[in-house]
């Protein structure tokens, strides 16, 4: 899609290449007798567009404060008086102490929480397929969905209660002789908590676009099985599982893209002194250095913001680039 | 959907079995901890602690929800949330239609540049800091607009509602509407809006849901605790521990307040997550409905 804005883009902007004139005139009366037959669409237009600029773009351009020596006390017009520095606010990055705890912390935590949460969607989807009885089949869909809507605030709040030294999850866990304490302070279980308390939330609604492609799936498919002998669980295996992989590949891949920044308000929420060894990710650390610091350092911050933007840009088209590929190979 | 099965046989009845059991499993696993914090929420503090109370309510007490209601912080932030939630939805909604239903015509000259300008911020944005610099620089800083108005449009939800546009409103309707001498902020009015009630239902629940939920652009935009909306108290609360009971006496009243907390906070949990819950049933296929038209796209 980019691709093709920017070549349509170019060829009327570029006047180097030799046209022929008439074209031209008529082509541009074209679009101003268009923009006159149309100004009430453009007028909609300007609200949201106006909000796109100043909300969006604006911002983007505010982050050259990156490769310059700003000072949080100044606002815009302060940005023009800093000095540029070049990548010296990145290489502070790189030389962090905790730079590689926090690159490798991003990581690890995003592909657990990527791979725990893939299977289980699908096994609720295809098991939901072969309920008979509407009603169970209701039921458990609006259960599973309801965590969905509990805000990440009340949800973190509930893995607090939980997992203290007297919640619910230790008393269960003394039960089978363990004796240690509440498990958010201890910095190996921070990651799952993260992961299976969004596996937790998330599973129900996630499992929608199976059911959506299941339904997808021709029923000749299965009236043909049963012809030939088949059992359900062969038709489940044999049909309704290849019918959903292809859906399953792109999400899976689609997600990746977005590798470097799952849940960044829900890992601020459950960070405390005591875990950050195993929590602090990119995000968060953009936030501690900006506006959780004694010495607010916003260029810095921004730096650190912009890497990951930029690697999370790359990430998505490479990623996009290859759903595409699959998505014209496989069944659709 | 799949009972092709005119009779079942032998592997066919133990895997209805085991499927429901599989089912049952994954039923009681998620309700499990909306149960239990439902019940602890009216259970003495102590049976909750020891264990005693691990499904039903144990000596059932209201005192976690008097010092809810009592809290005059956790009220502000109730009414804030709604105000916010209500305002923001509808000037989201607006700009969302204002966005999709001009980008929804093919004969927009230009329509191919804006959707880009459109689609470039789901990839790549500024980052908090420059963006809570042009909060600043706006004068939103600490007042309700700062809620409001920098995340009013989500790209994804104009998307979805362009598709709805495209695919539900047929090229005759506006072709006769134009002969009829209408314009097109007529025709947007009349024609358009009351053909898409499921599309303004699906935004209003993304945005209004979102608006509800959210709580990290009041956390950097907002000072004034008066404008605080429920999600910061509640993380006040929930995640930081702190809560204001007045003046605290002796010994033993400590140890009630201590109790109390947590009393307080599993009906804290209840009260700001049953606006929600209560109403999502009822939408839940206008959510569906959402999620499908999104996947049509992606």
């Amino acid at each position: 899609m980019a691709n093709v804005n920017m070549s349509t883009s170019a060829s009327t902007v570029d006047g180097t290449r030799p046209l022929p004139a008439a074209p031209e005139i008529t082509r541009v009366r074209r679009v101003a007798r268009g923009f006159k037959r149309n100004w009430q669409l453009y007028a909609m237009l300007a609200l949201p567009l106006a909000w796109l600029i100043i909300y969006q773009y604006v911002p983007m351009w505010g982050a050259q404060i990156a490769f310059r020596d700003y000072s949080p006390q100044g606002g815009f017009a302060g940005l023009h008086q800093a000095d540029w520095v070049g990548l010296e606010h990145f290489r502070r990055f790189f030389n962090l102490p905790n730079f590689w705890t926090v690159l490798r912390n991003t990581l690890v935590l995003n592909v657990y929480a990527l791979i725990a949460g893939f299977p289980l969607p699908i096994i609720l989807a295809l098991a939901l397929n072969y309920v008979g009885r509407a009603w169970f089949r209701r039921t458990v869909q609006l259960v599973s969905y309801a965590p969905h809507f509990i805000s990440v605030v009340v949800i973190v709040g509930m893995l607090f209660l939980f997992v203290a030294r007297d919640g619910v999850v230790v008393q269960f866990l003394q039960v089978f002789g363990y004796e240690g304490g509440g498990l958010m302070e201890e910095p190996q279980y921070w990651k799952s908590l993260f992961v299976w308390s969004g596996v937790w939330q998330s599973l129900g609604f996630s499992a929608i676009i199976y059911l959506a492609a299941l339904s997808g799936i021709d029923p000749t498919l299965h009236e043909a099985a049963i012809l030939d002998g088949a059992n359900k669980l062969q038709r489940m295996r044999d049909i309704d599982l290849p019918g959903i992989m292809p859906v399953a590949m792109i999400l899976l891949i689609l997600n990746m893209g977005t590798l470097l920044s799952t849940g960044f308000e829900k890992v601020l929420l459950m960070q405390n002194p005591l875990n950050m060894s195993t929590s602090e990710v990119i995000d968060t650390l953009v936030y501690r250095l900006a506006f959780d610091s004694p010495f607010p350092q916003f260029a810095l911050a921004t730096a650190v913001g912009l890497f990951k933007g930029v690697i999370g840009l790359i990430l998505l088209v490479a990623v996009n680039q290859l759903a595409r590929r699959l998505k014209q190979t496989s069944l659709f | 959907m799949a009972s092709h099965a005119t009779r079942d046989t032998g592997v066919d009845r133990a895997f209805n079995i085991t499927n429901y059991l599989i089912l049952f499993l994954f039923l009681a696993s998620v309700a499990y901890p909306l149960i239990y914090v439902l019940s602890a929420s009216i259970s003495s503090p102590q049976a909750v602690i020891n264990g005693e109370m691990w499904l039903w309510p144990v000596d059932i007490t209201w005192e976690g929800y008097r010092a809810v209601f009592n809290n005059p912080r956790i009220v502000t932030g109730f009414q804030n949330s709604l105000f916010y939630t209500v305002a923001g939805t509808f000037v989201s909604v607006v700009l969302t239609i204002l966005a999709a239903y001009p980008l929804s015509r093919k004969d927009l000259a230009g329509k191919n540049v804006i959707m880009f300008l459109f689609l470039f911020t789901m990839l790549f944005g500024g980052g908090i800091i420059p963006t809570y610099l042009t909060v600043r620089e706006t004068g939103l800083l600490d007042t309700r607009l700062a809620l409001i108005i920098p995340t009013a449009l989500s790209v994804w939800n104009m998307i979805i509602t362009r598709t709805f546009f495209q695919v539900t409103i047929p090229d005759e309707l506006l072709e006769a509407a134009q002969l009829d001498g209408s314009s097109d902020f007529r025709f947007l009015w009349d024609n358009v809006i009351p053909l898409s009630g499921p599309i303004i239902a699906v935004n209003a629940l993304f945005y209004a849901v979102a608006q509800w939920n959210t709580y990290f652009n009041a956390l950097i935009y907002l000072t004034d605790q008066d404008l605080f909306p429920l999600q910061l108290v509640l993380r006040e609360i929930l995640v930081q521990n702190q809560i204001n009971f007045d003046q605290m006496t002796d010994v033993t009243e400590m140890m009630r307040r201590q109790d109390l907390r947590d009393l307080l906070k599993y009906s804290l949990i209840v009260v700001a997550s049953v606006p929600v819950l209560i109403i999502y049933p009822f939408v839940q296929k206008h959510f569906v409905r959402g999620v499908m038209i999104g996947s049509l796209k992606g």
